[in-house]
């Protein structure tokens, strides 16, 4: 497989396998995700897509991929790349194919089909030990439908069905399901977080994910400026805020075992994040939510504390 | 469960099965499997079910003896082994699953999707009454209830028939002119697992009765392809649900033509509807499914009695063989729908598909009596069909048919005495 290797930023002005103009709002932080995950995998790929925003990348008779693209429905993207991978593999192993017609399976879902109701059909997938990717795009909501709270919605956060109300000041209640914990507890030979703000993160992830046969997973953080309610030049302003206040984590783990990949010196605090998005601006007006704001940032550094004792030891502790 | 033993050994009654020199005793799962084996089918998707489990378990025997070279994959559920069959037919692979009842139902969405995506699989499914309440016995509610999604519909009587059908369903599914999938309803236990005699036919004579699939755009590399997209114009979907029922309906031609050619290979005849002495008769009986050798057992001593009754057997649901069933109920005296199912609130499925068929001919029958029975694993007597014969001239001779639910003394009396266990008294 012929494959490119990419060092610098400036590497990723190669071939693009995204061409320009598709329906996805302006400032989409997923597409950016993909975009990038397309370079570093080549064009060899078939996308396999449960229903969620990046399903509306390909309205008939249009589609901006210069690669396959099957979409199969909201709980069993993965079962659908299983079907592929299979096929393909049995048609070679029978010598009705050649290799060279072989194509990279990728599941490409959002956070609303990862967290719950596809749970089921990735389960089954990593632990037959599917070779396969699989990119979440995590814009923290069921974006497609109008930003209802999804299991990855933070604690915090405006949605269409939490509304801040007198009775409910904080707007959504629950906290965030830990997916990549979810992922790790199976054993798969790749799981990462990723950025799209942080390309060659997310590059080296994907190159170093290669060499691994089997399940591949990717979280994406994924700015949504109509559900964050954010300026649509700020997708990836948000998305580095995300990783420097601490509240979106970069890591991998390899056969289960973590390591982060960037670890900032010095948390951001989390305030900074919160205050730019609309979906958060509840805890700052009419009145300051401290208490709800102490609350997030208690949590991260709780998160953090522990990372840096395993990864850095006591003494370089980037809290305060 | 593996032991065979030539028929020839047994001395079977001719007038069931007249021909059966080198058959062999088999369950209609083996049977299936069988098919799936001859048809040389390249991926089974599976998941267990009762009482299809037979079936995916004799693959996977012989897929792990090295007997037989495919792929067989046992998903997390019906849905996703559903998604995956869909998906890797769409890859190019030749596919065969299998399910039941809750099965059929848990992966549902999925058999809209695989007829929209026009991948040819074939799903046998083992019919199983539907909860609640939960049971293991037959009826057609679970087959019936995928009479929209687009599959083409197969129901078969006996276990040579479940072989054969699925051999036809492949030939007819992967036609250019078809592209559909489909799915082979055997009724749970009554042929699921029961033995009979069936006769394999030879694997070079079925590869050449069934060449091996085409499929017009595969997955690969060298040829990107975008699959199950959206269409959000809504004079796109209209013309794409319009093109399956079409393709749907050239399923009728393609299928006898295939019955045609598959008698000449194997010396067996099929068409969409089996016609059991309805030319001349007066009264006759319509159904579907295993009963229907109950039914033709009934109409044989009927007829013996001097009653002119007669079977027509559906063979084919989807698409609805319309013009056959017009053709062999025309100027009957009147007509009973023997329902293996219920729509609660309506009666039986075929009823209504029946009567609405019937209802432009010009000498229709005076009556289409709705019968249901055999609901849940409920049999079915010769009596019962003695009965129903009564009504039909009843009905004939005055006004409305009240919509008849089979249920005999016997029956009755033990359901009493489970009752009163069940209340406590």
């Amino acid at each position: 497989m012929s494959r490119t290797w990419f060092s610098t930023l400036k590497d990723l002005l190669g071939e693009d396998y995204v061409e320009p103009g598709t329906p996805l709002c302006a400032g989409c932080g997923a597409i950016i995700a993909l975009r990038l995950f397309h370079k570093a995998l080549g064009g060899r790929v078939v996308w396999v897509n449960a229903a969620g925003c990046i399903t509306l990348l390909i309205v008939y008779p249009f589609t901006p991929l210069k690669s396959s693209w099957m979409y199969t429905a909201m709980a069993s993207a993965p079962a659908g790349a299983q079907g592929i991978r299979d096929a393909l593999d049995i048609l070679i192993e029978k010598e009705r194919i050649p290799v060279e017609e072989d194509l990279k399976v990728v599941v490409v879902t959002g956070d609303g089909a990862a967290s719950d109701i596809g749970l089921q059909s990735t389960s089954g997938a990593i632990h037959r030990g599917l070779d396969f990717y699989y990119l979440c795009y995590d814009n923290e909501a069921f974006g497609n439908t109008g930003f209802q709270y999804s299991a990855a919605t933070p604690y915090g956060s405006r949605t269409a069905t939490s509304p801040p109300t007198p009775l409910i000041p904080e707007g959504y209640r629950g906290r965030k399901k830990d997916l990549f914990e979810i992922w790790r507890a199976h054993k798969p030979p790749y799981v990462a977080t990723v950025s799209p703000s942080h390309p060659m993160d997310m590059i080296r992830k994907i190159e170093k994910a290669e060499k691994y046969k089997g399940p591949k997973l990717f979280i994406s953080i994924s700015p949504c400026p109509p559900g964050w309610i954010i300026e649509t030049m700020d997708t990836v302003k948000l998305a580095k805020l995300a990783v420097e206040t601490g509240i979106w984590p970069l890591k991998e783990a390899v056969y289960g075992e973590v390591h982060h990949t960037y670890i900032p010196r010095r948390l951001k605090p989390v305030e900074e994040y919160l205050k730019i998005q609309g979906r958060f601006k509840h805890l700052f007006y009419p009145v300051r939510r401290d208490d709800v704001i102490a609350k997030i940032q208690r949590e991260i550094e709780e998160y953090w504390r522990i990372v840096y004792d395993k990864e850095l030891g006591k003494e370089d502790s980037g809290l305060t | 469960m593996m032991r065979t033993k030539l028929i020839s050994e047994l001395k079977p009654r001719r007038e069931i099965t007249p021909s059966i020199t080198g058959a062999k005793m088999m369950t209609g799962n083996v049977a299936a499997a069988w098919a799936a084996r001859l048809a040389e089918v390249d991926y089974i998707p599976a998941y267990p079910i009762t009482p299809q489990t037979e079936i995916v378990e004799t693959l996977s025997q012989w897929i792990a003896l090295g007997e037989m070279n495919a792929k067989l994959t046992f998903l997390d559920s019906e849905h996703s082994m559903l998604t995956a069959a869909g998906t890797s037919s769409l890859a190019g692979a030749r596919v065969f699953t299998a399910t039941s009842s809750q099965g059929l139902l848990y992966g549902f969405e999925m058999l809209y999707n695989i007829a929209g995506w026009r991948a040819p699989i074939v799903l046998v499914n083992v019919s199983r009454a539907v909860a609640a309440p939960i049971t293991l016995e037959p009826d057609h509610n679970d087959f019936l209830s995928t009479r929209d999604t687009g599959f083409i519909l197969l129901q078969t009587e006996t276990c040579q028939e479940v072989l054969d059908l699925i051999l036809l369903a492949y030939r007819v599914s992967e036609d250019h002119r078809v592209l559909l999938p489909s799915i082979v309803n055997l009724d749970g236990f009554h042929l699921s697992f029961t033995r009979e005699p069936v006769k394999l036919p030879d694997v070079e004579e079925v590869r050449s009765f069934l060449a091996r699939y085409n499929p017009p755009y595969p997955f690969r590399a060298g040829k990107p392809s975008a699959k199950g997209v959206a269409v959000l114009r809504p004079p796109l979907y209209s013309f794409y649900k319009y093109q399956m029922h079409l393709s749907s309906l050239n399923a009728i031609k393609v299928f006898k033509e295939a019955c045609d050619d598959f008698e000449a290979y194997f010396a067996r005849r099929y068409d969409v509807v089996e016609k059991y002495m309805v030319d001349d008769a007066e009264y006759v009986f319509v159904m579907m499914g295993s009963f229907t050798s109950i039914g033709k057992k009934a109409v044989k001593m009927m007829r013996e009695e001097g009653l002119s009754v007669g079977l027509l057997k559906l063979r084919m649901v989807r698409p609805f063989p319309t013009q056959d069933i017009r053709r062999a109920l025309e100027g009957k005296k009147a007509v009973a729908v023997i329902d293996q199912n219920i729509s609660p609130g309506l009666g039986g499925t075929l009823f209504a598909e029946v009567s609405s068929t019937l209802y432009n001919v010009e000498k229709k029958p005076k009556v289409i009596l709705p019968v249901i029975g055999a609901i849940g694993g409920k049999t079915l007597s010769v009596d019962e069909f003695r009965y129903i014969v009564e009504l039909m001239m009843k009905y004939e001779q005055r006004g409305e048919p009240e919509p008849i639910l089979l249920f005999r003394e016997d029956e009755l009396r033990e359901v009493e005495s489970l009752l009163k266990l069940g209340v406590g008294e």
